[in-house]
């Protein structure tokens, strides 16, 4: 078992044990939240050790820095530390939801072992491959249709999230 | 070498732990961050699955990785709009219960 095997085993626990603390924890919603930190950050590890670096460092500013510290606003803001709600009255349909994720986790999890794609290692990366180089090359020409759409999206959000925020529209 | 198999698995375990989420919390603010979980597996597998075809040709094929940093920016519009609604939820409410939001429902 190499290095990268291990540090890869090491931040994918971690990634599962803070991802099942974040949605099993009822009591405290900011011990939630910087859960989700964990999570974000170790998935960007394993982007690293998948030599994809761009989206490491992206993965880490954006999730880890700007989407969590915006959760993290806003449960301070109004004041959640807990959830102290009634009895959910709706618990046979979430059981049932319950059992078939599980059952299509474990479909997955079974294929996956007899699937023959995953049978030889991947070769080495060529050249430059996940550098912001080849990633900005690609934006600025075969994908900037998608770039163009996806500033209209961010445009559209920013309206979105200001309307909704605001108290009342003059 | 990573096993890339065990890459998708955790893919999928991430994957299956957002739905699960959504499924049986009510608090809006979990939700949206199980939603924001579910799009991190998702990028787990694309990431996962470029590094298997990592090259066509001897020359490096990263597109996607660019689909992720797609995702990357959906997410965070639906962020922001998500907490949006989150907010004049409980100005309305008083609450972030989901089972308190049932105007449309019949």
């Amino acid at each position: 078992m190499t290095a990268e095997t291990i540090l890869f085993y090491l931040f994918g626990g971690l990634a599962v044990i803070s991802a099942l603390g974040m949605v099993l924890n009822t009591r405290n919603t900011v011990a939630s939240v910087l859960s989700l930190v964990v999570t974000m950050v170790s998935l960007g590890a394993v982007y690293l050790l998948l030599e994809a670096y761009l989206v490491a460092a992206f993965q880490i500013m954006v999730y880890g820095g700007a989407i969590v510290v915006l959760f993290l606003f806003v449960v301070m803001l109004l004041n959640l530390s807990t959830d102290e709600f009634p009895p959910s009255k709706q618990r046979l349909i979430k059981s049932a939801f319950v059992i078939a994720g599980v059952a299509i986790l474990a479909q997955i999890l079974i294929a996956l072992g007899h699937d023959p794609l995953f049978a030889t290692p991947p070769e080495a990366v060529p050249e430059g491959y996940g550098g912001y180089r080849q990633v900005g090359i690609l934006l600025y020409t075969d994908y900037v249709l998608l770039v163009e759409m996806a500033s209209l999206l961010l445009l559209a959000a920013i309206v979105g999230a200001l309307i909704l925020a605001k108290r009342k529209i003059d | 070498m990573l096993p890339m198999d065990h890459v998708i698995a955790l893919s999928a375990i991430l994957f299956t732990i957002g739905v699960l989420g959504v499924a049986t919390r009510r608090n809006l603010i979990v939700i949206l961050m199980s939603i924001e979980l579910m799009l991190n597996a998702v990028n787990l597998a694309f990431v996962g699955f470029n590094r298997i075809w990592s090259q066509v040709d001897g020359v490096a094929a990263i597109d996607g990785q660019i689909f992720v940093l797609m995702v990357i920016a959906v997410a965070a519009a639906e962020v922001a709009v998500g907490l949006g609604i989150l907010l004049a939820m409980f100005r309305n409410r008083d609450s972030v219960n989901v089972e308190e939001v049932n105007l449309l429902k019949w």
